[in-house]
């Protein structure tokens, strides 16, 4: 089975619709794993059906029973977080500022503290549009654990692609260089970086690029909006040829990114331009890429 | 006056409005531009200052002496996060995962597992006329935002009176970090797009910033593209709509060549002329 993943660095380079446009061109041979738990979108252009959802748990919460408890406030001097405040006289977590860490606990004389799993989102099972399956998520408000939930996706996603025996998985990663672009990268076969030549795009793919070394995984990039600024572009070109890594393509800003997102639809079914060409050819590029 | 520029997601224009915002304020009054976007913070590559001081930012681990260790395995136990193990003889520290809550280090019967200082992060502080501007950097690595985000908060309360206008980029989301970012300021503004995925998003950040009780207004950028559901979803929840920034292709360009984009575009001057007359009236309603 491979695994392509889609990774930008930073939002709003198009990233998104690309793997959606990816995804209808791959059809029912290509299951959907939206990694990008954070700001998930994919599913406002592939029309997932929330066939099956679950909680997700991930962490834990301190709770103090106000019976047990006999206000020595030994939990407060002990947390690190300040997650203990006193509230008219009583010992109360801030559900906020809880690190989960469990110390409190383990001090309280009296058994007044226990930790609870947190339930940091949901995940869904859901059939889409291109007659396939996509695995997504909804973290919940000031979650902290979204790595562990991107990986949830993941694995989730290769069972399904076990079960169904389909052999690709199209990933729509997490932004950033941290623990959650880490988990969407691991046991990546090929990476796609999306990015657009500003001098913070470059900056952000050089980032993300130390990552994806890093794990030894064979890239190739996409540069949109690459006529925006032509030296950077070419600034870009110079850098993925001295890193070796494949140039899929490089798409012109065109509003269409933004029109078919309106209408519901991948790029690939709203438009009928040289864009949609594009994007077909370099899905046929990294398709050639990783047999 | 505290005000924290946030989105549902990166790449809605926040970078671009703190910069262009902080900057045309700072035409008139001190202002401090904070970047919290500690994992990749971009406002630097905006803004023109020349460098003031620099400072190492640390986080406290555990360190391990082996001498005083009778390997009776209590640490192990009380790490919620794994980041201290026992591998044989020996104690093993991960000092990624490690959240420093001193529970492994004050409960070892032997004191063998000090805390120490372990560097994450490094903040600098730059300078340019009225605008001062602060941005933190996680090392690469680092995966916990929020203790190098408090204390770049710390860094700004000590170094800044009250009369300074406090700009916060936070980081994209809706996750801890950007609660840490925006807790203690006064207002905020979200800044989205007028699509589905700027909506879908505008929502989960509104939500946020609901269960902080945080006052707050939106700005929409990429106006014009797109359709109205944002801009109708805002007066249906009565959030104020504080200014609109055009879509405009030359924005792009100056964007992406790292300039400012309210020097030469006029229109965007008057929008951020709106959000400027809004902080001022609200500054001078705290006075008063
Ligand atoms: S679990 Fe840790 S962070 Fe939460 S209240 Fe207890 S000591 Fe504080
Ligand atoms: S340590 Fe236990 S008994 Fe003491 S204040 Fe905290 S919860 Fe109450
Ligand atoms: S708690 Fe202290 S003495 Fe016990 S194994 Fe850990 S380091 Fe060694
Ligand atoms: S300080 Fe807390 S998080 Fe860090 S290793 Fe010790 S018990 Fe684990």
């Amino acid at each position: 089975m491979k695994e392509i993943v889609v990774i930008s660095g930073k939002g709003g380079t198009g990233k998104t619709s690309l793997t959606a446009s990816f995804a209808y061109l791959g059809g029912e041979d290509v299951i959907v794993a939206d990694c990008d738990v954070d700001a998930a979108d994919m599913h406002l252009l592939l029309q997932p059906d929330f066939a099956d959802e679950d909680d997700f748990y991930s962490g834990e919460l301190a709770h103090i029973s106000q019976n047990e408890c006999i206000q020595c406030g030994k939990c407060a001097e002990v947390c690190r977080f300040d997650a203990i405040p006193v509230i008219k006289g009583r010992y109360i977590v801030d559900p906020l500022a809880c690190e989960g860490c469990g110390y409190c606990a383990r001090v309280c004389p009296t058994d007044a503290i226990t930790n609870k799993d947190l339930n940091v989102g949901k995940w869904y099972i859901s059939n889409i549009k291109t007659g396939s399956m996509m695995v997504h998520a909804k973290l919940g408000i000031g979650a902290d654990n979204s790595g562990k939930l991107v990986a949830k996706v993941k694995s989730e996603a290769k069972d399904i692609a076990e079960e169904e025996r389909k052999n690709l998985i199209i990933v729509d990663g997490s932004p950033g260089v941290g623990c959650p672009v880490v988990s969407s990268l691991s046991g990546a076969s090929f990476v796609v970086l999306v990015t657009e030549p500003s001098v913070s795009g470059l900056h952000d793919l050089k980032r993300v690029y130390e990552l994806v070394h890093k794990f030894n995984i064979k890239a190739g990039c996409i540069i949109n909006k690459a006529d925006i600024n032509k030296e950077v572009t070419a600034e870009i070109e110079k850098f993925l040829k001295e890193e070796n890594i494949v140039h899929i393509a490089n798409l012109p800003y065109d509003e269409s990114f933004t029109k078919a997102m309106t209408n519901g639809q991948t790029i690939v079914e709203y438009s009928d331009n040289h864009l949609k060409d594009l994007i077909i050819e370099s899905w046929n590029d990294i398709l050639k890429s990783i047999t | 006056m505290k005000i924290a520029v946030a989105s549902g997601k990166g790449g809605t224009g926040k970078t671009t409005l703190s910069t262009n915002l902080a900057s045309f304020l700072a035409e008139n009054y001190p202002v401090v531009l904070t970047d919290l976007d500690v994992e990749e913070p971009n406002s630097g590559l905006f803004i023109e200052a020349e460098l003031v001081s620099e400072e190492r930012k640390f986080k406290m681990i555990p360190e391990w002496i082996e001498d005083k260790c009778t390997l009776c395995g209590i640490c192990q136990k009380v790490c919620n996060f794994h980041a201290v193990i026992q591998l044989g003889p020996m104690i093993m520290v991960f000092p990624e995962l490690c959240h420093g809550c001193y529970a492994c280090s004050e409960l070892c019967p032997e004191d063998a597992l000090p805390m120490i200082r372990k560097k994450m992060g490094q903040l600098k502080h730059f300078k340019k006329g009225n605008l001062h501007f602060v941005e933190s950097r996680l090392d690469i690595g680092e995966e916990q935002a929020v203790p190098l985000i408090k204390q770049t908060h710390k860094y700004i309360d000590q170094h800044f009176d009250k009369d300074f206008i406090r700009i916060y980029d936070a980081p994209p989301g809706t996750s801890c970090p950007v609660m840490e970012a925006v807790k203690d300021t006064d207002f905020v503004i979200l800044i989205t797009e007028p699509t589905p995925f700027g909506l879908h998003d505008l929502t989960l950040a509104v939500e946020t910033m609901r269960e902080l009780k945080k006052e707050f207004g939106v700005v929409v950028n990429r106006y014009g593209i797109g359709n109205d559901d944002v801009l109708k979803y805002c007066q249906e929840e009565q959030i104020a709509v504080l200014a609109k920034i055009p879509n405009d292709r030359r924005i792009a360009e100056l964007y992406s060549q790292g300039k400012l984009i309210y020097r030469e575009i006029p229109e965007v001057r008057e929008e951020l002329e709106k959000v400027k007359e809004l902080i001022i009236r609200r500054m001078e309603e705290v006075v008063r």
